[in-house]
């Protein structure tokens, strides 16, 4: 990855139009072999439902985090130089 | 949208592909996986390098506001951290792990996957994929109950392209370049967080 910033920091400013589809391409097989091994094995198909709800949850939680956070920031930010303003 | 639906589509394919055993990964004589994550990251790296020149407008935002890809990261990795001590079996790096994709399904399921097997690879891929998808129908709640920060919060990693033109419509316009830099920061931390949890 070191290998590609430094690559794109000397190529910056040209047209790559080859690399974003190079990349979906890659991601497309890697994301099919994670399907290859999912699929042979058993224990992954039978818990696929637990897998899934667990997946939801670490979603919601992460959500939940991030906008509980950000609201203290944009109150924090909005607050500008208003003097004294308590909560 | 329709990135997310081809990119299910070829999950979905390898899981009937390896269900009925057409393909087996290990006939390949070497490591496929490995080189085509390897060839992955060097694409990843040449799109950051070539990227670093879009981060010039930063200059207008409020100062302030340039915290939020660090609250969004340490907001997730906290809402995580509590989940993941209501799930027993699953220790808390890992769900940390799964936390640290931020939406960025590909990148982070890819990872997790060759570091922590196809299990946990999945529920990184479903994780991630849901954040986009509530990012996406969510954003005009979040906004109501948590501010014009939150949908760009929520959308982690894809602040900067999928859920983008959300954002713009519901926090508005001149949350577009605030959304971007947090998207592309945000984006640039997945592959070291995601490791480093995994290494735990």
């Amino acid at each position: 990855m070191a290998a590609g910033i430094t690559l794109g920091w000397l190529l910056r400013g040209k047209k790559l139009p080859f690399l974003g589809k190079l990349t979906n391409v890659l991601i497309w097989v890697l994301l099919f072999l994670l399907g290859v091994e999912v699929g042979g094995d058993d224990r992954i198909i039978n818990g696929i439902a637990t897998l899934g709800a667990e997946a939801a949850a670490v979603a919601v939680a992460g959500v939940a985090g991030s906008c509980l956070l950000a609201a203290a920031l944009w109150k924090w930010a909005s607050r500008r130089r208003k003097e004294g303003a308590g909560k | 949208m329709k990135g997310s639906l081809i990119i299910v589509g070829f999950f979905i394919l390898g899981i009937i592909a390896g269900r009925f055993g057409w393909i087996n990964i290990d006939s390949f004589g070497f490591d496929i996986s490995f080189i085509a994550l390897a060839m992955l990251m060097l694409c990843v790296g040449i799109g950051v390098g070539n990227d670093l020149g879009a981060l010039r407008n930063l200059r207008n935002l409020d100062s302030r506001l340039l915290l939020l890809p660090l609250v969004t990261i340490a907001g997730t990795l906290a809402g995580c951290a509590i989940l993941a001590l209501f799930l027993p079996w699953r220790s808390i790096p890992d769900t940390l792990a799964v936390g640290s994709g931020f939406g960025y399904y590909s990148l982070s399921s890819i990872f997790i996957t060759q570091y922590k097997g196809p299990e946990l690879g999945t529920v990184a891929l479903l994780a991630n994929i849901s954040r986009e998808i509530i990012t996406l129908l969510g954003a005009p709640l979040l906004l109501r109950l948590t501010g014009p920060l939150s949908p760009i919060s929520a959308g982690g990693a894809t602040s900067m392209d999928t859920t983008l033109p959300i954002i713009s419509n519901v926090s508005g316009k001149e949350f577009v370049i605030l959304s971007i830099y947090h998207g592309f920061t945000v984006d640039f931390s997945v592959p070291f967080l995601v490791t480093f949890f995994c290494s735990l």
